[in-house]
């Protein structure tokens, strides 16, 4: 589904990643890890198409990224508030995503009922634009508009971050029946590593821009992540 | 930043000093009237707007606090530290550029020493009245209206010579420098005012009081009567909530409010170096053009916080630009329709400002956006504070841009005017706007070509912090 070659990204002088090769499969779901500055966030931007590559190109779909945005319609992706929009109260916002997106409001109301479990009754019929919201409110209502109109490919950065454990454990839930659905395609970045290797069928290491582990995940993935971070 | 803020602040010095210097001659030399009673007549609205333009410009001492909070001070310290910085703000000292000039000059034309002093301490005071007060009007909204639209009718009345309030409020300006206790006046209120707002603050010194930032309980709004804009509608809900949102793009709002007003200084001929028939075409872009101007130049900056949203998402760049392009179109139509009250100085300044309606839309649009294509700063919504004076609408490409926003329309109509007669000028500026038409696909094109040329530059350079 999407495949990465010969990927660097330099700024000023040093390289921030730097990836030969990389295929990810349709219906592969993948956990990057790394710590601060391994080049995560760098690489969820270039698959897209936020960054240049310095050397390199990415292919989503067999379309490159760079050159057409076909792809587009069938990626989302949530990386951080940025993604969000901040004068919009969270039913704006999703709507306003369904459109783009060519999903009526009763799709996305669909879409919506799914997760009252995991909005918890924090996020629709708030009175509040999204700028207004906690942080792991916010990152809730982000990371369900990624989920709207049926994308193929999903990207969460850091899904897990700011959550509080029960939404954590919802989120878990979420992924790992994405993950379970052979035409989904999803990749999320986190610092957990019990996190990421529950709902992650492939881990990718990434240290100094470089994937320095490639694994899939089974019994002892977990040991062995603990045993490479310490 | 910095540099292109001290130049303002320096040429607004300027200004003032040469203002209080000539202020004294023009009133009386050209206007046959006595300086000092003038100028004392119209403080009233010097002070008004002085603090209405605190209001909507002076930041408030409280943002820095939040880090105060756990070190080891006195609360009554932390808002003598707070209040102490306003005492030195902009907004305070500038006033003493036009008040010593024009003192020095009323003490040279035999006005005594002792009173002239006496009647600056009073404005003085005033002045700084004013800065505590916006500080309590800070935290209540609404009220501001309230003054602001007082003045517009006393101003109103007072022009139309129906009432005039500043004959009850001269009377006691001209007090501050006949009678000597009166000085204490303003200096009492201002001891006043500082107390309760001193007051106020050390009370509201808590995270969920004073220095919440204020959320106001609001409505998803659906605005479903924009579908009939088709595609158009999904960016235009989004532009009219932004619009209707953000202070910051709220302002352009108000600048287009104000511009409807910047005809008065052209068409009733009360400035002598506008009289020129060409500045008629040039106040006329102004009067109904406020809005395409200040909301257009920052396209796509207005969506710079979301921006890799916007540029993750399947988007047409064209049916985006459309939405921007139909909203400076409405905005120009409404403007000119409130602009009708210039046909009380004749139907022809109302065909002038049709004309440049026309040639607005058709014309000076597609340029906006064309120029705000290469801006690339990004825009904090929340805040007001950069509304005057951007630096990146300085850039060499929007300069070359601005000038046929301006000058073709003026040279078109020169050309016509001089070779003919004003009919053929407003002929020939009416008819390149609407030629301008004509052109919006091509200049669309070349827009959605820079858009996606210079993405990742836009991309990072709005990820900058501002």
């Amino acid at each position: 589904m999407i495949g990465i070659h010969n990927l660097t990204k330099t700024y000023k002088g040093s390289t921030v990643l730097n990836i030969e090769h990389l295929e990810i499969q349709k219906g592969d779901s993948l956990g990057l890890v790394g710590n601060n500055g391994a080049g995560k966030t760098t690489l969820f931007s270039a698959i897209l198409d936020l960054i240049q590559p310095t050397t390199g190109y990415i292919n989503n779909n067999g379309i490159k990224v760079n050159e057409s945005e076909e792809w587009k319609s069938i990626t989302s992706a949530f990386i951080d508030e940025t993604f969000l929009i901040g004068y919009l109260t969270a039913e704006e916002y999703f709507y306003f995503i369904g459109e783009l997106r060519g999903q009526n409001k009763a799709d996305v109301d669909a879409v919506l009922s799914q997760f009252e479990d995991f909005f918890h009754d924090e996020i629709l019929g708030q009175k509040k634009y999204l700028r207004d919201l906690s942080k792991g409110n916010q990152k809730k209502a982000g990371i369900v508009a990624a989920l709207i109109g049926n994308p193929e490919v999903i990207i969460l950065d850091e899904p897990f971050a700011n959550l509080d454990p029960t939404t954590q454990i919802r989120l878990k839930k979420i992924i790992k029946e994405l993950s379970a659905d052979p035409d989904v395609t999803v990749l999320v970045s986190s610092h957990d590593l019990m996190h990421v290797t529950e709902v992650c069928d492939r881990i990718v290491v990434l240290d100094k821009g470089e994937v320095v582990k490639d694994l899939l995940t089974s019994e002892e993935t977990l040991n062995e992540l603990e045993a490479h971070f310490s | 930043m910095k540099l292109f803020m001290g130049f303002w602040a320096l040429w607004f010095i300027v200004m003032m000093a040469f203002g209080g210097i000539g202020a004294f001659f023009f009133i009386k030399e050209k206007l046959n009237l006595d300086p000092f009673e003038t100028v004392n007549r119209f403080l009233i609205y010097w002070l008004v707007f002085d603090l209405l333009f605190r209001y909507a410009l002076q930041k408030m001492p409280v943002i820095n606090i939040k880090p105060l909070l756990t070190l080891p001070f006195k609360k009554k310290k932390i808002v003598s530290f707070a209040f102490g910085k306003t005492i030195f703000s902009f907004f305070n000292i500038v006033h003493v550029f036009f008040f010593i000039p024009f003192s020095i000059v009323l003490i040279q034309n035999g006005h005594s020493v002792f009173n002239v002093v006496l009647w600056n301490i009073g404005l003085t005071a005033l002045v700084y009245c004013n800065n505590f007060l916006n500080i309590i009007l800070n935290k209540k909204d609404n009220l501001i209206f309230l003054i602001g639209g007082i003045i517009t009718t006393l101003g109103g009345l007072q022009y139309l010579e129906y009432f005039d309030a500043t004959a009850y409020t001269a009377p006691f300006f001209i007090g501050l420098y006949d009678v000597s206790f009166w000085t204490i006046i303003p200096v009492v209120v201002l001891l006043l005012l500082i107390f309760i707002s001193f007051r106020s603050f050390v009370n509201d010194l808590y995270l969920d009081a004073g220095l919440a930032s204020k959320v106001k309980s609001i409505k998803t709004e659906n605005l479903e009567w924009l579908d009939r804009f088709g595609k158009l509608s999904t960016f235009l809900k989004n532009d009219i909530k932004l619009i209707k949102r953000n202070k910051r793009a709220r302002s352009t709002v108000l600048v287009s409010v104000l511009f409807l007003f910047y005809g008065l200084l052209f068409f009733p001929g009360w400035v002598d170096s506008y009289e020129g028939p060409v500045w008629q075409i040039f106040a006329a872009i102004f009067v109904t053009g406020g809005f395409l101007l200040s909301f257009g130049q920052f396209v796509p900056s207005w969506d710079s916080s979301y921006y890799p949203l916007m540029m993750s998402q399947n988007i047409k760049y064209k049916e985006y630009l459309s939405s921007k392009w139909l909203l400076m179109v409405i905005a120009t139509l409404i403007s000119t329709v409130l602009a009708s009250g210039y046909l009380f100085f004749g139907w022809e300044v109302y065909l002038a400002i049709i004309v440049g309606a026309i040639y607005n839309i058709g014309v000076n649009s597609h340029i906006v956006l064309w120029a705000g294509a290469y801006v690339k700063t990004p825009i904090d919504l929340t805040s007001n504070k950069k509304a005057f004076g951007d630096k990146q609408a300085f850039n060499a490409k929007t300069l070359m841009l601005s000038l046929p926003k301006m000058a073709l329309p003026m040279i078109l109509y020169a050309i016509g005017h001089y070779s003919y007669d004003p009919y053929a000028g407003y002929a020939l500026v009416a008819i390149t706007g609407i030629a301008g038409f004509a052109f919006k696909d091509v200049v669309f094109n070349k827009i959605e070509r820079i858009y996606k040329t210079e993405k990742y530059k836009t991309i990072a350079a709005y990820k900058q912090t501002k």
